[in-house]
């Protein structure tokens, strides 16, 4: 039951991880209806900024601020730059679009740092406690204590600030929230910033674990789609949800499933999207969008 | 939205300027064909065998494209796994080849066979799901595939792959073997570019291409959405598991590495560069797929992946019809200036 149990909080937190990834899919889906394929690679690419900060010397702390800061501007960049041409263009464009901007970032990061593995810092302490015969790593309660106030922070700006207010208006309803005179355009951005931000903070929990080079987070995009898929593409708290059930599941079907085992876990999303889709397309908390024909 | 979805239904017609007759523009399409497949025997023997193994992967490549081409370019569906089918015909060859010993040319049906069915497999589920999600289910597969490949190590080989004899040039056609393999390839690629054309000039094609512009419509006038889309998918797995099939007889290597998630990005990188909807765009696209790296590599390991990302992104701006179009836009006003002048 101990081993049980600890495989569970092993899950919870690489989940957690997942779930910020989600988060940022999730986000940006709301505001542009737009799948970001390439959300893992700008997540990837701010970590790098974090290391090379880091690098010249910096604290990590002071280091995560300015890279957030970075993201978030280089978010509402690309929302500019590269989506608003093709905005509200069909499916098929949007997705080749975002596949461009993967491998761009992807090459571009690759050019920049080379493909060569990088230590990243490991914010937190290495140690462990132990409750009730469970060993919890501080990492472990670092990460979810990060992503905890992530989404605190989210939760407040969309609940309780007039900004979150024009957000919310905006994906709910871009027409009407113009017409009342919500600045459309650039909530948009602010929308991708802020999505951008998000996956940075995922980048920058993950890389301690995986290590860092410009295919890191090929890997975890794949989980972080399960999990948005499963929580519902339109549906913060579910991407969270998703997350963590993703993370379980994977930890569990690898420990257990003896078919399975740790080489063949990554099976594990594809089975969650296709049976998410196959029985309840829109996802366990999304709406199902009714269309008219 | 509206001029988005023009460019999609413009994709596949002819382009607009062509005031011939129909006739005199087919007879002009097969006298290119013929010149350009005049070239393509001739070339073999006027270049170095390395020279002659890049243009036969080419031709490899610009089967896989064509099939995708037929999914993304022609049915509007969108797959980021086309690299999984291409490598279940390779490996579908390159086991029959390694465990069984059978003769090369008997494996070409088989893997064509074994794509095509899981590609109807695979599309039954994915075809109820609708662009994005068939994006992301198809990305699963391609991940997924190579930790499958892996495990499976009786058959597959696992990590080390499994490495084959390339077949030999028989006595009687006195080629070296770098050119036997070319002409296989070059077979294969004629082949499938046939079928394919006849593919689309069938009810089949303008079932597809009614689906792309508009599905509602599509529906309405009584085309079956669903059979439509599944069978698109499984002939577009099909010319990929023949490209693969032939990719296995050219390296004589097969091993889950040379089929990673890169492979179907770059796959649908090219056919979106080539040019989405036309004949001609999957040739152009593979020219682009094996050159390209090989040729910009020089200036940094990175460069490839930095050119084809921001293509993929300027061509879908400026140039929805890739190459393909750019090259029949350039041809068109060419012949206004000659003719003013």
């Amino acid at each position: 039951m101990t081993g049980f149990l600890q495989q569970v909080i092993q899950g919870l937190s690489t989940g957690a991880i997942y779930a910020s990834l989600a988060l940022a899919l999730v986000l940006i889906y709301q505001f542009t209806g737009i799948v970001n394929f390439a959300q893992g690679e700008l997540a990837m690419f701010s970590t790098y900024i974090a290391w090379q900060f880091t690098a010249a010397g910096m604290p990590f702390w002071l280091a995560l601020v300015l890279t957030l800061v970075v993201s978030f501007a280089g978010g509402m960049l690309i929302e500019r730059v590269i989506i608003r041409p093709v905005e509200g263009a069909p499916e098929l464009t949007l997705v080749i679009v975002t596949v461009g901007l993967f491998i761009f970032v992807n090459a571009a990061a690759g050019w920049i740092w080379s493909f060569l593995i990088k230590d990243f810092p490991n914010p937190f302490p290495g140690g462990a406690f132990e409750v009730g015969g469970l060993t919890v790593g501080f990492q472990t309660l670092g990460v979810f204590a990060v992503v905890g106030i992530v989404m605190g922070l989210l939760y407040l700006l969309f609940q309780h600030t007039k900004i979150g207010l024009g957000m919310r208006a905006v994906a709910t309803n871009p027409v009407s929230a113009r017409l009342v005179g919500i600045r459309v355009g650039v909530t948009l951005a602010l929308g991708w910033g802020l999505a951008a931000t998000v996956g940075a903070v995922s980048g920058v929990l993950v890389a301690p674990l995986l290590f860092l080079e410009p295919n890191m987070m090929g890997g975890v995009l794949i989980y972080a789609f399960a999990a948005a898929t499963l929580g519902g593409f339109d549906s913060p708290a579910g991407a969270v949800a998703g997350g963590l059930i993703v993370g379980v599941a994977e930890t569990l079907a690898g420990a257990y499933v003896g078919a399975i085992g740790p080489d063949l876990k990554v099976g594990v999303p594809l089975v969650i999207i296709l049976g998410v889709l196959l029985l309840r397309p829109q996802g366990l908390f999304g709406r199902a969008v009714v269309e008219r024909a | 939205m509206s001029e988005s979805t023009q460019v999609t239904s413009r994709a596949g017609a002819p382009p607009r300027g062509q005031a011939q007759a129909p006739g005199r523009r087919v007879r002009r399409q097969w006298i290119v064909a013929g010149v350009l497949l005049a070239a393509a025997i001739y070339a073999p023997f006027q270049l170095v065998p390395f020279h002659v193994f890049q243009l036969t992967m080419v031709l490899v490549y610009a089967v896989a494209l064509l099939g995708l081409n037929v999914l993304v370019g022609h049915a509007g569906q969108i797959s980021l796994g086309h690299g999984a089918f291409f490598a279940a015909g390779a490996y579908a060859a390159a086991i029959m080849m390694f465990h069984w010993e059978l003769p090369y040319l008997a494996t070409l049906p088989v893997a064509a066979a074994v794509a095509f069915l899981l590609g109807l497999v695979l599309g039954v589920p994915a075809m109820r799901l609708r662009g994005l999600y068939l994006a992301l289910v198809t990305l699963a597969i391609a991940i997924f595939l190579v930790p499958l490949l892996k495990r499976f190590e009786e058959v597959t080989g696992g990590s080390m792959g499994l490495s084959l004899a390339k077949p030999a040039p028989p006595a009687w056609s006195g080629l070296a073997e770098d050119q036997w393999l070319y002409f296989l390839a070059l077979a294969v690629a004629v082949a499938a570019f046939l079928l394919a054309a006849g593919l689309l000039r069938s009810r089949v094609g303008r079932a597809l291409h009614a689906v792309r512009d508009n599905e509602i419509a599509a529906e309405v006038m009584g085309v079956r959405l669903s059979y439509y889309k599944t069978l698109a998918f499984a002939w577009s797995a099909m010319f990929a598991g023949v490209a693969g099939c032939v990719y296995t007889w050219v390296i004589g290597f097969v091993s889950p590495d040379s089929f990673p998630v890169t492979l179907s990005i770059t796959l649908l990188a090219g056919i979106v560069v080539g040019g989405l909807g036309s004949l001609s765009g999957p040739v152009l696209g593979a020219l682009f797929v094996m050159f390209v790296p090989s040729l910009s590599q020089d200036i940094n390991e990175a460069a490839p992946g930095v050119i084809f990302g921001l293509l993929i992104i300027a061509v879908m701006y400026v140039a929805p019809t890739g190459l393909a179009g750019l090259a029949g836009r350039a041809a068109n006003s060419l012949k206004k200036t000659l003719r003013k002048g």
